[in-house]
């Protein structure tokens, strides 16, 4: 182990090293993110910014998607962190593991790069092959999405086989049957039909399956041994809890489905199914608040790592408001009528997935800070934790004011384009026009400014943090009785 | 430590998650097949129409017994002046739609309510008043579709950009836009108020008629 403070990849085990690669990658793909979103954000005001150049729809694809990719890398770098440690034993593939992370890396930026240079085919299947198949969040041109499917199959393979050969904890079982169906669950999105109420049918089966049952569990599954690691929570009470969490949230996340089977084509009892089943989504969610909250008041909030428990706890709240409350807000059919694909649903899909997914990679990236640095203290009081404090302060205030924004802006277009206009042309455009919804733009870009200063000051964080300390970790015992 | 109360005990919930996930799961299959049916274009149920719709007219109409507007299907009034076979009319929508997808717009549109917000719900586009009338209506979608950027319908200077649209693309997007107006949405958009195209006088069948095509596609 090298000394304290300082950078080295000594410090780490097989699947940490690979993780930290992963890291880097997710941490750049968020900044890319964020810069794509204030271009398409400054559109909704200045319409002539870049157009022609970088239109709206390119900067949206190249914005939702750089938030798809990094979200996924920081999961699978998650995982890998806590592989070894979970096992009790190396990771089987590691060799492999790493040519998929360079394959996959590389296909990220060719993909990216198309987007940028060549944006749009002709209205032929081989555009849908090469370019990108212009399906919200799963543009990704079909060869990708082929190669999508083996990354994901060999990271998956490492996973299993190396929990089989170690350790196989509950953690383990219940995150290697989650990763199943996540992968498979995309197959669900790759075929073409000109039948565009099929096409959503089954496109809604990668979304709405992804972040509201198999993403939801997979962080669940990291918040417990996050939990686990930054404050020694007792592991039988952790993995109880995940398996309330999973009940909870399978049953119903699953059925909950049917609040995006209201308006395209499916039959009128998805009314009913969708609106109940996905009204008790909240509740799994108001679960891993109380988790969470407790066994950090339990513990008197000592931990090893503060920066990553505030963004854990952070975790709790973000994706109980952002998607408990705010879909909640909209996820009964009397309702969605008139908040479907408006401000609405942009409000709450920012919240939810700053709230839900954000929160605990950052978590992750200050686990593995510490630990990449010879596992320096890293408590309240560490040297320059101004920045830590800071960039959260700011990522959570313009996310929530962001958020605040759009649903003024939303609460307006429902009324005014839905409800007396009728939704058509005209329509659409009185609303965009009213001053109450420019200045809700207005102020998502104050927000945006808001979060983007955050993300530098993150950025500039996660390089330096522990940098000039001295001390070692404060260790946290496993809960002894 | 205590005993463990029975119903904090790891096992029961590992097998509680293990069953509500097992029996969701397959509620799920179940409720998809029979989904699954009613969406089918030319479903038994008529919930999506088969392609050859775009054959006739389509008019979106409050029905009182279900308290919504649905989609209902009128005499016979080509497309481009043209009655198209159920085959030609889903190579035609199938072009269009691939042409939806490979010009991205959906992330700038909402189609049936989903992507991007920036720009009007096209699900009812077809029937958009401000086509001004049902005879112009065609000409004017391609016209559009090809060369947007100086049409502008808004103050705030919002354009749709030219996306390279051929006239061969513009002319199946506009029937993927027809074929996806006949589409039961469940009163989505609510209280949309389409072009009138009651009293035009039937458009005249100028090529050859195709033999499946004569009436209403099979379904109501
Ligand atoms: C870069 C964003 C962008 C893209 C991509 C885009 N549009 Fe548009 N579209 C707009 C805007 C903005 C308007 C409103 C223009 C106006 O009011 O003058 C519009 C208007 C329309 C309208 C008329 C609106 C209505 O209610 O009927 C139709 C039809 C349409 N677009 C179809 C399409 C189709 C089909 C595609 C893909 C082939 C597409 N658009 C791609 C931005 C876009
Ligand atoms: C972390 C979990 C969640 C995330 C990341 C998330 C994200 C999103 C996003 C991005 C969309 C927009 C999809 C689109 O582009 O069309 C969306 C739609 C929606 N979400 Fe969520 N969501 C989550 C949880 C929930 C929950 C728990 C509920 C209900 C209680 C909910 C209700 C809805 C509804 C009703 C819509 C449809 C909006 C519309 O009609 O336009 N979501 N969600
Ligand atoms: C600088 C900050 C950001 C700005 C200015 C911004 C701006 C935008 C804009 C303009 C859109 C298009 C909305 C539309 O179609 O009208 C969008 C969509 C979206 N953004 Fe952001 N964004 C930012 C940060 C984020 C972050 C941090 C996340 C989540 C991690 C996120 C997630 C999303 C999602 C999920 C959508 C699709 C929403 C939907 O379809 O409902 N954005 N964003
Ligand atoms: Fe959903």
């Amino acid at each position: 182990m090298s000394a304290l403070g300082i950078i080295s990849n000594a410090n780490l085990n097989g699947g940490q090293k690979l993780a930290v690669k992963y890291f880097t990658v997710s941490l750049a793909l968020f900044g890319a993110q964020v810069l794509f979103g204030l271009l398409a954000g400054i559109q909704y005001l200045n319409p002539d910014f870049l157009f022609g150049i970088l239109d709206f729809s390119v900067n949206r694809m190249v914005h939702i998607n750089a938030m798809v990719v990094w979200l996924l890398f920081g999961f699978i770098g998650s995982v890998y962190w806590l592989l070894e440690d979970e096992s009790g034993t190396p990771v089987v593939g590691l060799g492999l593991g790493n040519l998929n992370f360079w394959i996959f890396t590389l296909a990220v930026v060719v993909v990216v790069l198309v987007y940028l240079l060549i944006q749009v085919g002709p209205g032929e299947l081989k555009s849908i092959w090469l370019i990108n198949e212009g399906r919200e969040y799963i543009e990704a041109p079909r060869w990708a999405d082929i190669g999508i499917v083996v990354c994901v199959l060999i990271f998956f393979f490492n996973v299993a086989a190396t929990f089989m050969k170690g350790r196989f904890t509950g953690i383990a079982g219940v995150l290697v049957l989650d990763l199943v169906a996540l992968a498979g669950l995309y197959l669900a999105g790759m075929w073409y039909t000109p039948n565009i109420s099929m096409d959503q049918h089954w496109w809604w089966w990668v979304i709405h399956l992804w972040v509201e049952a198999t993403w939801e569990v997979l962080v669940g599954c990291l918040m417990a041994y996050g939990l686990i690691k930054t404050m020694g929570v007792r592991r039988k009470i952790v993995e109880t809890w995940l398996y309330i969490e999973v009940a909870l949230m399978f049953g119903s996340g699953i059925l909950g489905l049917g609040h995006h089977y209201f308006w395209i084509g499916t039959p009128e009892y998805w009314l009913t199914i969708g609106g109940f089943f996905s009204a008790l989504e909240p509740i799994p969610l108001v679960a891993m608040v109380v988790h969470a909250v407790f066994d950090a008041g339990y513990h008197k909030l000592k931990s090893s790592n503060t920066p990553a428990l505030a963004w854990i706890i952070g975790q709790a709240f973000g994706n109980f408001f952002g998607a408990g409350v705010w879909g909640f807000m909209h996820t009964l059919p009397q309702i969605n009528l008139y908040t479907h694909g408006t401000q609405w649903t942009a409000s709450h899909g920012h919240l939810a997935f700053f709230g839900a997914y954000v929160t605990m990679i950052l978590a992750f990236f200050y686990l593995a800070i510490q630990k990449w640095r010879g596992n320096v203290w890293m408590g309240s009081n560490l040297v320059g934790s101004w920045k830590w404090k800071w960039s959260m302060f700011l990522l959570w205030t313009g996310m929530i004011a962001m958020t605040m924004a759009l649903l003024i802006s939303g609460y307006e277009q429902s009324q005014i384009e839905r409800a007396i206009g009728g939704s058509d042309w005209v329509a659409y455009f009185a609303a965009q026009e009213h001053p109450w919804f420019v200045q809700g733009m207005v102020w998502r870009m104050i927000g945006g400014w808001t979060f983007a200063a955050g993300f530098v000051l993150l950025a500039w964080d996660l390089m330096t943090i522990g940098k000039r300390e001295t001390r070692p970790a404060l260790v946290v015992d496993a809960e002894s009785h | 430590m205590s005993q463990t109360a029975w119903w904090a005990s790891e096992s029961l919930w590992r097998k509680s998650a293990i069953w509500v996930t097992g029996v969701s799961f397959i509620f799920l299959i179940f409720l998809t097949f029979d989904t699954v049916d009613h969406i089918t274009a030319g479903s038994k149920s008529g919930r999506v129409k088969a392609y050859s719709v775009i054959n006739n007219r389509i008019d979106y109409v409050f029905d009182a017994k279900r308290n919504m507007q649905v989609p209902v299907i009128g005499p016979v009034e080509p497309l481009f002046g043209k009655v198209l076979t159920e085959e030609e009319a889903e190579a035609l929508v199938s072009k269009g739609k691939l042409t939806t997808q490979s010009k991205n717009c959906m992330n700038c549109h909402t189609l049936l309510g989903n992507g991007s917000y920036y720009a009007p719900d096209l699900t009812k586009s077809w029937l958009d008043q401000s086509w001004g009338s049902k005879e112009t209506r065609e000409k004017s979608m391609v016209e559009f579709l090809m060369d947007p950027t100086d049409k502008l319908h808004n103050s705030l200077g919002r354009k749709m950009p030219n996306l390279g649209i051929t006239e061969e693309e513009a002319k199946a997007t506009v029937a993927f836009l027809k074929w996806m107006s006949s589409i039961d949405t469940n009163g989505f958009p609510a209280n949309f108020k389409p072009l009138d195209q009651s009293d035009a006088p039937v458009a005249t069948v100028t090529a050859e008629p195709a033999p499946k095509a004569s009436a209403a596609p099979a379904q109501q």
